[in-house]
């Protein structure tokens, strides 16, 4: 990091003679230290009011910023020590950024862990009250009804981004953009509402069925796969397209052979993360699918157990006594948890392995 | 099968903006046509209304005739995916298929337009078009490596050889040896020279020598003005266009003097 180039002369250090100028550089865990400095210094000063984290981390990151700012203003100039200011800020909006995800990581997996047990996937809630028990219902039920959101949403989120980037002209392209737009914003408890009006049109009020629960989520999802797949399917330069084109390839072939095996890994990718973002939705399961203690694997009939909604009523209800319920609800979020995880990695593998190959 | 095309009375917009204006020439088969101009004369525009690759750019349309073998390019019921097949282009920037290996980017006009072959056929179809782009002996080994991992010059020698596995009977070329070094553009040119037995080649150019050295015709583009259209300004046998041209603007901008 020095600005010295081995070539040129070693100038005397602060003149300006020569083209390159040598500065006088902090040691390198010099600002680190002073940081720390500060931030003990905050603690004393938080300790003489009565001490709180809380202030001890306002007094300790503006005293250690300043800190690190002067020293290295006074020693290194006025540029270097700007760029150790930004440094420190980012830095420490960065932690503080973590701060809430690690607690909450730790949280979760601390009061989780103790009923991620066989038991937890093995059962279901049938006949228990206080002791046991588990999210064998739940968990199927979420794949399922997630399952099933894909199979609706990916095809018309798809086809809807293809005509967009490949078809659309003018006002239609304009108003769906904005339509889809808006839909992104939609809370998830109006996606729910929507599904049941929907279908208590056909079956009546007080219907519950997985397949509602999939198309609530399936409003929500849609919108997600079109802007993402939208993206991707614009990044597919042009100059592709034109020489498929000028083979003599009719468009939609050519959208089928070349732009989506172009992008197919970022579609993949989206695709997976929008199943992420659907598959912890609670608002919309509780008003179409509600809750179920025993097994229901058929989306068709009646209600379904599904993860958010098990952890949301082992936490509300959790039955005599509380504290297995709330147990349980623990372990529920965790496994949420580690399934959206996987879904992540799952992301990133597809884009790893389905990036156009240069192979050199 | 070459082909000669007649055009008649050709103006090409963009939207309002009128990028050529008024080209009538012929351009006989089993020869090349060179055709050069300033930067943003239109040279382009012109090559891509040729095979109705100029439509596919939203707003943009064509008035006028070009007529190959007697039928007009641009009547109503032309459909211009048949026009392509048989009117194949190469582009300045070499484009192969990021996700198809060398192998599949060669048969990729096949393959996509349905064509059913055999293993058999598909082997010497794509043996006889690289040796036809002069790069068999550089792939032969690694058909089966992705298209994009050649080298600019190689790309480019593979997207010749994927426009004429199709067997096109004119063959466009917008600048294919700009990006090239000295020895890929000779390959290329030596190619050109091979190709014109079989195909009619038109190949847009700012390299004078290089029009000099391969084609036939020269056509002179000009532009009258900023924003005003491009227009032919002459269109010669390329000895005359280079010792005695017709036209003042044309010996000025190849003797250098423009402006
Ligand atoms: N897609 C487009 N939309 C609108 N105008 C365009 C488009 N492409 C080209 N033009 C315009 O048409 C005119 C001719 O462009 P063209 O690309 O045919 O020039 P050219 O002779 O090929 O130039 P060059 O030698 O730099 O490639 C220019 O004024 C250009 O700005
Ligand atoms: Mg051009």
């Amino acid at each position: 990091m020095s600005t010295q180039t081995p070539l040129a002369p070693a100038p005397v250090a602060g003149s300006s003679a020569g083209p390159v100028r040598t500065q006088r550089r902090l040691p390198r865990f010099a600002p680190l230290g002073l940081f720390l400095g500060g931030i003990a210094v905050g603690a004393l000063l938080s300790a003489l009011t009565g001490f709180s984290i809380a202030l001890t981390v306002v007094y300790g990151v503006v005293l250690g910023t300043i800190a690190v700012y002067v020293v290295s203003r006074s020693v290194e100039g006025r540029r270097t020590a700007t760029d150790r200011l930004v440094t420190t800020v980012v830095t420490t909006a960065f932690l503080i950024a973590m701060v809430p995800l690690v607690s909450l990581v730790w949280t979760v997996l601390e009061n989780g862990l103790p009923r991620l047990d066989s038991t937890f996937f093995n059962s279901s809630m049938l006949g228990i009250v206080g002791e046991g028990g588990g999210a064998y219902h739940a968990i199927l039920g979420t794949l399922i009804i997630t399952g099933l959101t894909t199979v609706i949403s990916v095809p018309v989120g798809l086809l809807t981004a293809i005509y967009l980037v490949e078809y659309g002209t003018g006002r239609l392209k304009k108003a769906i953009t904005f339509f889809v737009d808006v839909m992104t914003g939609i809370p998830s408890i109006v996606a729910g509402l929507f599904a049941y009006a929907l279908f208590a049109l056909f079956f009546g009020g007080g219907v519950r069925l997985g397949i509602m629960g999939a198309v609530a989520l399936s409003v929500l999802m849609i919108p997600v796969v079109v802007r993402s797949a939208e993206e991707v399917l614009k990044l597919v330069p042009n100059e592709l397209r034109e020489a498929a084109y000028a083979l003599g390839v009719p468009k939609w072939r050519t959208i089928l052979k070349i732009v989506i095996p172009t992008s197919v890994a970022g579609l993949g990718t989206g695709i997976t993360l929008a199943v992420a973002r659907v598959i912890g939705e609670t608002a919309p399961l509780l008003v179409t699918v509600g809750i179920l203690t025993g097994t229901n694997l058929n989306p068709f009939d009646g209600r379904m157990a599904t993860l958010p909604v098990f952890a949301f009523y082992q936490l509300t209800q959790p039955g005599v006594p509380p504290e297995f319920g709330i147990q349980r609800a623990w372990t529920a979020a965790l496994v949420l948890i580690v399934l959206v995880m996987a879904l992540n990695v799952v992301a990133r593998l597809i884009s790893r392995f389905f990036a156009p190959k240069t192979g050199r | 099968m070459a082909k000669r095309i007649d055009i008649s009375d050709l103006d090409i917009y963009y939207g309002n903006f009128k990028a050529v204006e008024g080209v009538n020439v012929s351009i006989e088969p089993r020869s090349i046509t060179a055709l050069i101009g300033p930067s943003g004369c239109g040279k382009s525009t012109f090559l891509r209304s040729l095979n109705r690759m100029h439509e596919v750019i939203p707003g943009a349309r064509v008035e006028g005739k070009v007529v190959i073998d007697g039928q007009d390019l641009y009547d109503a019921d032309v459909d211009p995916v048949d026009v392509r097949r048989q009117i194949g282009m190469v582009f300045q920037r070499p484009n192969p298929f990021p996700t198809m290996s060398i192998y599949d980017n060669v048969i990729a006009g096949v393959r996509l337009n349905g064509g059913k072959m055999r293993k058999g056929e598909l082997d010497d179809l794509v043996e006889k078009s690289l040796r036809g782009a002069n790069l068999w002996n550089e792939v032969k080994d690694r058909l089966n490596r992705p298209g994009s991992g050649l080298s600019g010059g190689q790309q480019q020698r593979l997207c010749i050889a994927r426009a004429i596995a199709v067997e096109p009977e004119v063959l466009l070329m917008d600048e294919p040896c700009s990006a090239l070094d000295p020895i890929s553009t000779l390959a290329i040119e030596d190619l050109m020279t091979e190709l014109k037995e079989r195909f009619t080649i038109v190949i847009v150019t700012h390299n004078m020598q290089q029009a000099a050295r391969v084609s036939e015709s020269t056509g002179f583009f000009n532009l009258g003005g900023v924003g005003q259209p491009g227009h032919l300004v002459e269109f010669n046998p390329t000895e005359k266009i280079f010792s005695n041209p017709d036209e003042k603007a044309t010996e000025d901008y190849i003797s250098g003097r423009f402006g």
